[in-house]
């Protein structure tokens, strides 16, 4: 990864100005909240696995967890600041657990697939089937398929009244973003990042330099799982209610196509990959031809067959290609290509 | 008594839907090593099929038990030539590649038959034993099952079809030496795993409300059995079923059904953790 973290930062001020300057002008601010949302969504993914080689499954049950958190404890509480913070620890909490209990048992590949993918059913049966008026937490019912409506929505901390919406809604996540997106570079160019990126390319060497390879990729995990569950709560706060559909497979099917379609190995990807194709799904579900779900399948499977790089990759070579200096580094460039996917140790 | 026999049925029913929801699965997967996830809508287009052939006054038993899975099959084919190939021994690709195919089935499915829930009725009666009405069909699956695990077994044990497709998905490039053509090989296997599918799908249909999204219920529980059951095909799938099957139905009596599902996933991620090689990557070595 070429240049420096405050070049880095300046890159992220710089998208984040015209995010919050030229976007609004082009689609209402509504639409543009839950973009957001979804970016952060995508850069949780595309951290765990783009960088750390952890394929999951499941990562819209820590987005779900989250939104949940939220919506539990500020119907509790009343007050929005403490349960931002609950939505962002529970999931890395849970995460923290599932994770190393994947991790310590040296789960890889497929395993560790289907068992995100099989706690994510488990969330979405169980939240599906509490219906029931004894299944209460605090004063909130989890209200089964219903969901929760009806909990404060963001405020101004320490001012419950002040409700956080609208045009100022969209900027808080908008800067958001660009925190969560800051710290992901930070760590990135950490030497924690750097090993997990070593980690992905190969497991078996990192440990045996010594690495405890188990540790950390239970870490970055939670790290991804926190924002995952952040990003829950912004949608908690942008919907206003908070249905079992969050933790369903579809949520987590489409997490993947995002980091896919926007390219893995990179952190702007994901995000850009999650807001384009949401915004597309929003454009679609305004005709009736063709079935929404038929073709993001379709996208799908074509960005598996022919790009499977996914988009910013591609641009980012045909751009070296044609204006930057002669790669030097070629080995790399394709020992880099071969090893998307995931650390088979 | 009557309530032994009952949950005892219930049980023997539980582990052959289970054996038939991962049969076709365990062939694509297990022996292809190609993950598909599109195996939910492969059985949700097999009921699609037994409901639009019993619609055209076809007999039911003849929808379900042949053109189902000849139909899924053919879909299958294409499935295979046009994306599946390109992706042999790339794990993970076959799994998102497939998992864009479940959700354009999906998306076909609800254009051509909307999105409503159609179904047909079971056609074997009930029954009662003292007390209690069971459901005839039930036998109809259990024997379905068993049938199809003892033709399984016999084709890949006793037939040189088998021995080939066995040997060619080990060592591609010594099947292809030896004058086999791997692709042919691979082309048969996932029609023949597509079809196992579509025959699943069918024999469940009239049991459940058909949905475009209905594949979905059927996915994960498919994959929990057939990883579970670990790298021996028919061992695999029948002790894993077995052990899931009896699971969920001691929960189902016990608590509810809702409880039940749980109790098989949690189960699934105990068992992964503790026997990650499946059970019969522990316990049965080697044996089909």
């Amino acid at each position: 990864m070429p240049g420096s973290l405050s070049k880095d930062a300046i890159t992220i001020l710089l998208v984040t100005a015209i995010l919050i300057w030229i976007m609004p002008q082009l689609i209402s601010t509504y639409t543009l909240t839950i973009l957001i949302v979804y970016g952060m969504l995508g850069l949780s993914l595309g951290l765990i696995w783009g960088f750390g080689g952890i394929l999951c499954f499941g990562q819209a049950a820590f987005f779900g967890l989250g939104a949940y958190t939220y919506a539990i404890a500020a119907i509790n509480i009343g007050e929005s600041t403490f349960p931002m913070l609950l939505a962002v620890l529970v999931p890395a909490a849970f995460a923290a657990l599932l994770g190393a209990m994947m991790f310590y048992g040296r789960l890889t590949d497929v395993y560790l697939g289907v068992i995100t993918l099989v706690v994510t059913l488990i969330l979405f049966k169980f939240i599906n089937s509490t219906a029931g008026p004894q299944y209460v937490i605090g004063n909130a019912r989890l209200g089964g398929f219903n969901g929760i409506p009806g909990f404060q929505t963001l405020n101004i901390p320490g001012r419950p009244d002040d409700y956080i919406w609208g045009d100022s809604y969209f900027y808080v996540c908008a800067v958001l973003l660009a925190l969560v997106l800051f710290l992901v570079s930070a760590l990135l160019r950490s030497s924690f990042g750097r090993v997990a990126v070593g980690i992905r390319e190969n497991e078996v060497r990192m440990s045996l330099m010594g690495y405890d390879v188990r540790a950390r990729k239970t870490v970055l995990f939670a790290v991804g799982a926190a924002i995952a569950g952040l990003a829950g709560a912004l949608f908690a706060n942008w919907a206003e209610i908070v249905t079992p559909s969050l933790f369903s497979l579809g949520q987590s099917a489409e997490i993947i196509i995002w980091c896919i379609v926007g390219g893995l190995g990179t952190r702007f990807g994901p995000i850009l990959g999650a807001a384009g194709l949401a915004y597309l799904k929003f454009l679609l579900g305004q005709q009736s031809v063709v079935d929404n779900t038929l073709i993001t399948g379709l996208i799908l499977v074509l960005f598996v067959l022919f790009l499977p790089k996914g988009i910013v990759p591609a641009l980012a070579g045909l751009w070296k290609v044609s204006f930057g200096r002669r790669p030097q580094g070629r080995i790399h460039q394709q020992r880099r290509m071969r090893n998307r996917g995931g650390a088979n140790g | 008594m009557d309530l032994t026999v009952v949950i005892l049925v219930e049980m023997l029913y539980a582990v052959a839907s289970l054996i038939l929801i991962s049969a076709g699965l365990a062939v694509i997967f297990g022996m292809m090593k190609v993950i598909n996830l599109a195996h939910g809508e492969f059985m949700m287009m097999g009921g699609y099929a037994t409901i639009t052939a019993v619609n055209l006054g076809v007999n039911i038993f003849m929808a379900m038990l042949i053109i189902a899975p000849i139909v899924v099959g053919l879909i299958g084919l294409v499935v295979e030539r046009l994306v599946i190939r390109h992706l042999y021994g790339r794990l993970v690709d076959t799994m998102l590649a497939t998992w864009g195919l479940s959700l354009f089935f999906i998306g076909l499915a609800t254009m051509i038959f909307g999105n409503t829930t159609t179904g047909i009725s079971t056609p074997i009666p009930g029954f009662a034993i003292g007390n209690y009405q069971i459901n005839g069909y039930n036998f109809f699956i259990i024997v379905i099952a068993i049938l199809l695990l003892i033709g399984m077994l016999a084709i890949l044990k006793a037939t040189r079809a088998g021995l080939i497709a066995r040997g060619a998905m080990q060592r591609s490039d010594m099947a292809a030496a030896l004058g086999y053509s791997p692709d042919r090989i691979y082309l048969a296997t996932f029609f023949c795993g597509s079809a196992l599918s579509g025959l699943a799908g069918a024999v469940l249909a009239p049991l459940v409300g058909l949905v475009p999204t209905s594949g979905g219920a059927y996915i994960a529980k498919a994959f929990i059995t057939v990883i579970a059951g670990g790298p021996s095909l028919i061992a695999g799938l029948f002790s894993s079923a077995g052990f899931f099957g009896i699971v969920n139905q001691i929960f189902t009596f016990a608590i509810s059904p809702v409880i039940g599902e749980v109790a098989l996933l949690v189960a699934a991620v105990v068992l992964l953790r503790l026997l990650p090689q499946g059970i019969t990557g522990k316990f049965f070595k080697g044996n089909f």
